[in-house]
Formats: structure tokens, C-alpha cells, sequence
């Protein structure tokens, strides 16, 4: 096995890569990269490792951030959270950690388990929980292959711990997002702890060198976009212009509308992004383009790099890609938790790719 | 010549050169003058200042405003910035990205005399995160290894609640004497890195600030100027002389916003696309009610992010001076030396200006080359460039009026797609020094407000008064001030409504009655 290091380089190609993978929401990765880069100059940078090689009846704690990244850009973590994780997630279960796992690869959630794992001497498993970005905590594929999501642990800088056992997912969600509110608005959690046998098919394999390989795709390519489309194999929806944006919260959730008309060979073309979070359908008049947990991502038409919705602006010229969600979203019971559906919208899951056949 | 009162000097020091103008009181120009710009950027202020008391009395100017890029080129330059302590409040948060962390090392050495996280800090929603740790500052402060010239101090969430802030700033003056402090939420928003970095700067340029208000300062007088001097900062607004000295790092980027103003003011009109073409760039912006239309994202400054907010500007290599090649037109410009170097003025090298002149445009220099194909398709590239710029600046659909400025706007040809109408100003080539002895007086706050609507309304209410406040201190006459703006974005992720506003007000400056003229 040839281990990768997850050095300086190779942060930045995960931030860049995450930002895809946040189809426009988990955050913005610039802070979380500063933190990431912090950690492996005091420490050293952890190792990623593959599933395969780990010992099969120990725990990989997959683990992130939680709350308003508004605030986690103002109030940014003090970098104990890990560790602190890690000691009840080892004493609750009576077994040692051996690898920490992003739950969400989308956004700034790819960056800070890597430097609590720098912290902790801890290698970082080749996996994550989603595949993209999701907002609640059990649209998770571990959630979807039956991992219980109890006893999760949920810390702050100060070092309050609060171990909670909700009797499912949802209503994990609803408790800590709560704890999460009393604690600043931020909080850092683990939840769905699994041993690495389970892992194998509860997690998204794969993921870390995903968000390296698109990171790296666009650097020095003479056409940034076809580069990045060409590694993921994704459906160009549109090359055009945000001529339309509306905004609205309700109960946490940012709603939005982002409505773009076609340029160049599309001009004439008009679409529209429905965002809740993330973006999570592209229609253009009665057609569907692509909806969740399929990924849409908007990106700068020249240098491809994502756009995170909070930063979507009038005027705007951008490309926006579809591309297929992981495997186990595609399950009924993934369309379940993270379908168009589990979102309000009236609409059935077609995969991008049958939709565009 | 009769006497006239309250006139006007507006100083813009661009990359190449240093425009002045004087208005009357009506905004009339009764004066203009272009200086190349000297490394040291103050004896090209002084001989344009020289120049245009040529032209009117000194005792009938009563403000010069300026726009000045001393602040930049220090930071770009790491030159004559002083070494700050920088004390973050906030911990047990914050510490996993420290002060300073991955700044280019040679600005970190120059600017900074040691840092240092304590114990405080405020919660989104006004709770404190820990209690202020005012040993730690004490501490902190006594045992740096050299008396530091200046403090930065910046609070977690300072924005919402600046106590602990100000209770470091007395620690600082109670044990450093007469230093200047910088606190972060009198210079930057929400974001606590970028608002950090912006502090810093702040502080590490109080000695350029007064370096170049002392300039100033002793030019008005050689001249015997009695004007109130006010300095153009990034958003377009001034600020007094005496805000400078308290917030220098403002002035960075003041440039793109005067040219902007300054078209708005030469045509009326205050809802246009502004195109600024010059010798080796052209800038594309937009002006919105009467203001330059403002970036989304932050600027980074001589390496370092901070969250200043410059004008929303689309930049083409493409200016009066790009060098015309086979099938393409710059992006090398011969700049400065057009007037050497183009073959109007008998030059060898082929610009745009002579394929403008070729086609036609313009009437420039001592001849008209000849049409040949590789000047007539350089004029094509350069109009499909512009028409490009121009769809990329605009924000929505539908045809838009243009104000065309700056020494190389002959370039820009009658009819682009996308424009209602083209406008070219009289007095075009100095539009951005006139911008600077337009522009209003600003000030602006941001908050989060926690809660529902109703109760979001009188918390507007108080922020619109504190802006409203801070424009009036920075110079702006209490009676004229303004909102202009009020920006509300919801955070995101969280189950309880809580809002990001930012309120920004904005007036004509204080100063003496206006006298029109005789």
C-alpha cells in the first residue's frame, strides 16, 4: 500500500475538490483549509488510508461540524474538539478510534476532520458519509444502510460534552441542532460511530481522493470546465448568466431561486436552481434537469471553481454541471432520506444521466 | 477675475498618472490638470496641487479632497509599516487558525510585534464566550519583547458587542501611554479573519497615515490653503483628515470609486455602466443610485484577505497604449510613453490608439497611419472586447446607458450591443479626480440581530442611527445624511432567525455655507 499524505498540496486540491462537492452549500472551505493547514504544521500530516487496510472490529468515527458556517467563519473552533471527541466516543464504547472519517465531504466539513486527525496522530479514512453535502445530520449513508445514529457526541470549544441517544436519526437532528444553538451557534459532533467492517458498506468509499482528483483536474488545463466535467463525468446543464436571485429563511434553512439565462450556444434558454442549502433541483420551464441527491453545482465559467450559494450574485456567469450522487443515494430507501421528495418538491428521482440519455 | 467661494479640489493618484481638478461650488470644473505619478507619490501630488492654484485662489478653496494609493503601495511594499502587538479575544475559541497564520512572512515581520489569544469574546446572539481575561492582556503587553508602536485589538463577534474590545483598548493606553489602538469593529464586518487581517494593517499604517496627512497638511499651507482636506476611502465616500489618522488602511482602493462618481457626476446620471479606459487597462463598473456597485466577495491586499468591499469592477487589458501584434491587441501596453513610442506621434511601435486613428475614431498625434488589415482587425478584437466586458459588468437584462471616461474612452466606438446610448462627457480624462471632490461623506455598520421581524425593525432603526452617527463623525453634515443602503442576508443552518445587516449612510460633507458664486 502506498500511503498518500495529506500535506499542503494536497489540502488545497481537497478544498477545491470539496467546494464541488458542496453543490453550492456546506460552507465555505477557505477557513476550514486555514485550520487543516495549521494543524499539519504544528503536528504532522495524517495519512489517508483505505478501509481495506484498517482492522475490521475497530471504530472509525465519522465526525464534522455543525451549525451556521456564518458563525464558524467569526467563532472559529479552538482545535480540541477532535480529541475530545474521540476520548468519549473510545470510553462510551469501550474500543479505540483508529481512523476519523469526514461525515460530509461537501464544503468546509472535508477540512477540519483532517486537522483534528493531524492533532490526534490519527489517519483520515479514504470515505466519507454523503459524498457531497447534505444539512441535516441523518442524510448520511450510514443513516440509509441502518447504522444506528446513538450515542452521538457533540462538544464546543469550552468542553462541554453532551452524549445524545435519540431513538433515530430525525430526532437526533432536531435535539442537537438545539445543543447546537445554546452552544453558540457552532458545534463540533460524531455521530454514527461504526467499526471499520461496517464502514466498508455503510460509508461512501472513495471520497477523499474524489475531492483530490477534482481538485487537481482544473489546475494548468488549458480549458478549466471541459477538465473538470471530463473527471466526473458530469452533465453540462447550462453555460449562462444569474439574471434572477431571490433569498428567503425559513425555520434555519435558506431558500432560494436562482433563475439563469442561457449565453453563448444556449442563449434563448432559461433555468432555474432551486436552493435549500444546497442546490437541489434544476428545472428548465416543466422539464426537470436534475434534482438531489443527484449533485448541481454552479461554477465560475472560467476557472470552474464552485460557487457557494451564499455568494451567488446577480450577474453572474456560470456553468452549471449535474453529476451522479453515490450509489447508496440511489437505493429507495437513500431516495427516502434525501430524494426530491424528502425536500417538499412533487417530483420522482430520475438519475441525472437517464435524464439527459 | 471675481472672487468665488467654496470651490473644490478633487486629487486622484493613479498608477500612471496624478489628476487635480478644481470645482466651483455648483460642481462646474474650473480647473484640470494631469502630473505624471512619482514613486514617492507626494511630490506628484504637490505639483498638481501647484498647478491648479495657477488657475484659482487659494483663499477661495475651502476642501480638498484626495485619493492617495500611500497605503497600498506600503503594504505592497512592506515599507514604512510600523510593528503592532495584535491581541485576538476569544479564547477557548478561535485558536485552531492563530493571528496572522499564513500572512506572506516578510509582512508578518514588518508589521507585527507579537500576538496573542485571550480569554473573551461574544457569542452570535450577545452572550459573552468566556469572561475577558484582562490579566492575559497585562501579561501579554508586558512582556513583548519591544514596546509595540501601535495595538490591533479584534473581539469575536466585536460586532455585536464591543465591551470586551474597548475594556483591552484602556489596558493598552494605561500601560503604553499615548498609542494608537485599532479595534476591529470600528474597521471591518463579520468574519473574524478578514476583519483581523484588515486591523492589523490599520494599525501597522498609522505612521504612513500621518506621513501623508502631514504631506498634505504642509502643502495646503505652502500654498496658504485654509481647505478642510478630506480623503477618498474604498466605498467611495471621504473621510476627514483626522479619520484618516484613525482608519488609514480605508484609503486602499479609492481609486475604481472616484472614476465611477466622477461619471456620474459629469452626465447627471446616476444608473449607468461607467467604462474608465486608460493607457494599458480599461475598468467596467456600474453605478447604482448614485453609487459604484460593490463587489461580493472580500479584497486581498498585498497577500493578506480582508473583507473591504471594493466597487464590482471587470478589468480588460485593453487601453490606449496596447501594442498592436498580428491578430491581437495587447496585453503589453507601451503605456506612459505613448506620446514616444505610437506612430501618430511619429513613434515605430503600432497601438490601438493608431488603429483608432486609422479607422477614423480619433483625432490624436501629427498624421493618421494608414488602414492596413492588421489595424483594422485590431480595432474589430478591440470593440469585441469591449462588448464582451460589457455583458459580463452588466447585472440585468436590458439595455443600459454607458458613460465612457478616462484618457483612452475615444477608443470606445459609437454603438456597443447591450448599451441604450453611449455618453462621453466633456472633461472625461480627469473623471476620477473630479469623483473625489464629489463624493459624499459615508458610514456604515453591520450587525447580526437575532430574532423575527418585528423584532429586527427597531434594531435597524438603532443601526441606521449609528451609521448615520459615523458618517456625521467622519465629516458628513448632520443634516443632509442619508441611508443608502440596507443589506439583511439570513444565516443559514441555524432553526433560530438570526440576520446579517449592513446599514450604510451617507451625506454631503460639513463645512462652510455654500456662497454661490457672484
Amino acid at each position: 500500500m502506498r500511503a498518500v499524505l495529506l500535506d499542503g498540496p494536497v489540502l488545497e486540491a481537497i478544498a477545491r475538490g470539496a467546494a464541488v462537492l458542496g453543490a453550492g452549500g456546506g460552507g465555505d472551505t477557505g477557513v476550514g483549509l486555514l485550520i487543516a493547514q495549521q494543524a499539519i504544521e504544528e503536528s504532522a500530516p495524517p495519512e489517508l488510508v483505505a478501509l481495506k487496510d484498517l482492522p475490521p472490529d475497530d471504530l472509525i468515527m465519522p465526525c464534522g461540524g455543525m451549525g451556521a458556517p456564518t458563525v464558524s467563519f467569526e467563532k472559529i473552533e479552538n482545535g480540541d474538539e477532535g480529541a475530545r471527541l474521540r476520548e468519549h466516543v473510545e470510553r462510551t464504547f469501550g474500543k479505540p478510534v483508529v481512523a476519523v472519517m469526514a461525515s460530509e465531504i461537501g464544503g468546509s466539513n472535508a477540512l477540519t476532520p483532517i486537522g483534528w486527525a493531524a492533532r490526534m496522530g490519527l489517519p483520515v479514512v479514504d470515505a466519507d458519509g454523503m459524498g457531497r453535502a447534505f444539512p441535516e445530520l441523518h442524510q448520511v449513508s450510514m443513516h440509509v444502510a441502518g447504522i444506528s445514529p446513538s450515542p452521538a457526541f457533540l462538544t464546543d470549544e469550552r468542553g462541554n460534552v453532551v452524549i445524545t441517544r435519540a431513538v433515530d436519526g430525525p430526532w437526533l437532528e432536531r435535539i442537537n441542532r438545539q445543543i447546537t444553538i445554546e452552544m453558540g451557534g457552532t458545534a463540533s459532533t460524531a455521530e454514527y460511530i461504526l467499526t471499520v467492517e461496517q464502514a466498508k458498506t455503510a460509508a461512501v468509499a472513495g471520497s477523499m481522493t474524489l475531492a483530490v482528483r477534482i481538485g487537481n483536474a482544473t489546475v494548468g488545463a488549458p480549458d478549466p470546465l471541459e477538465a473538470l466535467i471530463g473527471e466526473l463525468s458530469a452533465v453540462r446543464l447550462v453555460d449562462g448568466k444569474i439574471t434572477d436571485l431571490e433569498r428567503r429563511t425559513t425555520k434555519g434553512f435558506a431558500f432560494g431561486l436562482a433563475t439563469i439565462e442561457g449565453i453563448r450556444s444556449d442563449t434563448g434558454r432559461t433555468i432555474h436552481v432551486e436552493i435549500q442549502n444546497e442546490n437541489l433541483v434544476a428545472r428548465e420551464g416543466d422539464r426537470v434537469l436534475a434534482t438531489a441527491p443527484d449533485l448541481i453545482t454552479i461554477l465560475d465559467w472560467e476557472t470552474a471553481a464552485a460557487i457557494p450559494t451564499e455568494r451567488l450574485k446577480y450577474g453572474q456567469r456560470v456553468t452549471v454541471i449535474a453529476f451522479a450522487c453515490a450509489p447508496i443515494w440511489r437505493t429507495p430507501q437513500g431516495i427516502a432520506v434525501a430524494g426530491p421528495r424528502a425536500f417538499g418538491y412533487d417530483i420522482d428521482y430520475v438519475p441525472v444521466e437517464d435524464l439527459h440519455a | 477675475m471675481p472672487e468665488r467661494l467654496g470651490l473644490r479640489i478633487g486629487i486622484d493618484v493613479g498608477g500612471t498618472n496624478t489628476d487635480a481638478v478644481a470645482l466651483d461650488a455648483t460642481g462646474a470644473l474650473l480647473a484640470k490638470v494631469k502630473v505624471l505619478t512619482t514613486p514617492e507619490v507626494t511630490s506628484g501630488i504637490t505639483e498638481a496641487l501647484a498647478s491648479i492654484l495657477q488657475v484659482v485662489e487659494s483663499s477661495e478653496v475651502t476642501h480638498v479632497m484626495l485619493g492617495t494609493t500611500h497605503a497600498t503601495n506600503a503594504v505592497l511594499e512592506r515599507r514604512d509599516l510600523r510593528r503592532v502587538a495584535v491581541i485576538r479575544i476569544g479564547s477557548p475559541a478561535t485558536h485552531a487558525v492563530k493571528p496572522l497564520f499564513g500572512w506572506p512572512g516578510d509582512l508578518r515581520t514588518a508589521a507585527s510585534a507579537g500576538e496573542t489569544i485571550v480569554g473573551g469574546g461574544f457569542e452570535f446572539d450577545g452572550r459573552e464566550i468566556a469572561p475577558f481575561d484582562a490579566d492575559a492582556v497585562r501579561r501579554f503587553l508586558g512582556e513583548l519583547p519591544e514596546r509595540p508602536k501601535g495595538v490591533a485589538i479584534i473581539g469575536v463577534f466585536s460586532p455585536v458587542n464591543a465591551d470586551h474590545e474597548s475594556a483591552a483598548a484602556d489596558i493598552a493606553r494605561e500601560m503604553l501611554g499615548d498609542v494608537d489602538v485599532s479595534s476591529s469593529h470600528e474597521i471591518g464586518s463579520i468574519g473574524l479573519l478578514e476583519r483581523e487581517n484588515a486591523t492589523v494593517l490599520n494599525a501597522a499604517l498609522h505612521d504612513v497615515a500621518r506621513k501623508v496627512a502631514g504631506a498634505l497638511t504642509a502643502a495646503l499651507q505652502e500654498h496658504g490653503l485654509k481647505a478642510t482636506a478630506l480623503f477618498a476611502q474604498n466605498d467611495g465616500t471621504l473621510m476627514s483628515l483626522g479619520q484618516v489618522l484613525h482608519f488609514p488602511v480605508l484609503t486602499i482602493g479609492s481609486g475604481p470609486s472616484n472614476s465611477i462618481r466622477g461619471a456620474a457626476h459629469l452626465t447627471g446620471i446616476d444608473d449607468a455602466l461607467v467604462m474608465d479606459v486608460g493607457g494599458t487597462s480599461t475598468d467596467i463598473g456600474a453605478i447604482t443610485g448614485g453609487f459604484p456597485r460593490e463587489s461580493a466577495a472580500g479584497t486581498d491586499i498585498g497577500g493578506v484577505p480582508t473583507n473591504f468591499r471594493m466597487p464590482d469592477i471587470v478589468t480588460l487589458a485593453l487601453g490606449g497604449g496596447s501594442i498592436v501584434g498580428d491578430h491581437a491587441v495587447g496585453p503589453r501596453s507601451v503605456g506612459y510613453r505613448l506620446t514616444e513610442e505610437a506612430l501618430v506621434f511619429g513613434g515605430s511601435t503600432p497601438t490601438l490608439t493608431d488603429a483608432a486613428v486609422a479607422a477614423g475614431r480619433a483625432a490624436i498625434g501629427t498624421g493618421a497611419p494608414d488602414l492596413t488589415e492588421t489595424l483594422a482587425e485590431a480595432v474589430r478584437t478591440a470593440d469585441e472586447m469591449f462588448a464582451d466586458g460589457i455583458d459580463r459588468a452588466k447585472t440585468a437584462k436590458g439595455d443600459r446607458p454607458l458613460i465612457a471616461v478616462g484618457g483612452g474612452s475615444v477608443l470606445v466606438p459609437d454603438r456597443l450591443p447591450g448599451i441604450s446610448r453611449i455618453h462621453r462627457p466633456e472633461n472625461y480624462e480627469v473623471a476620477n479626480a473630479i469623483g473625489a471632490a464629489v463624493a459624499e461623506v459615508g458610514g456604515q455598520v453591520e450587525q447580526i440581530i437575532h430574532g423575527d421581524l418585528d423584532r429586527r425593525r427597531p434594531e435597524i432603526e438603532r443601526l441606521s442611527d449609528e451609521a448615520r452617527d459615523r458618517a456625521v463623525k467622519a465629516g458628513a453634515d448632520p443634516a443632509t445624511v442619508k441611508i443608502v443602503d440596507i443589506e439583511e442576508v439570513p444565516l443559514a443552518y441555524l432553526t433560530s432567525p438570526a440576520v446579517r445587516v449592513r446599514v450604510r449612510a451617507a451625506g454631503p460633507m460639513a463645512g462652510p455655507p455654500r456662497i454661490t458664486q457672484r
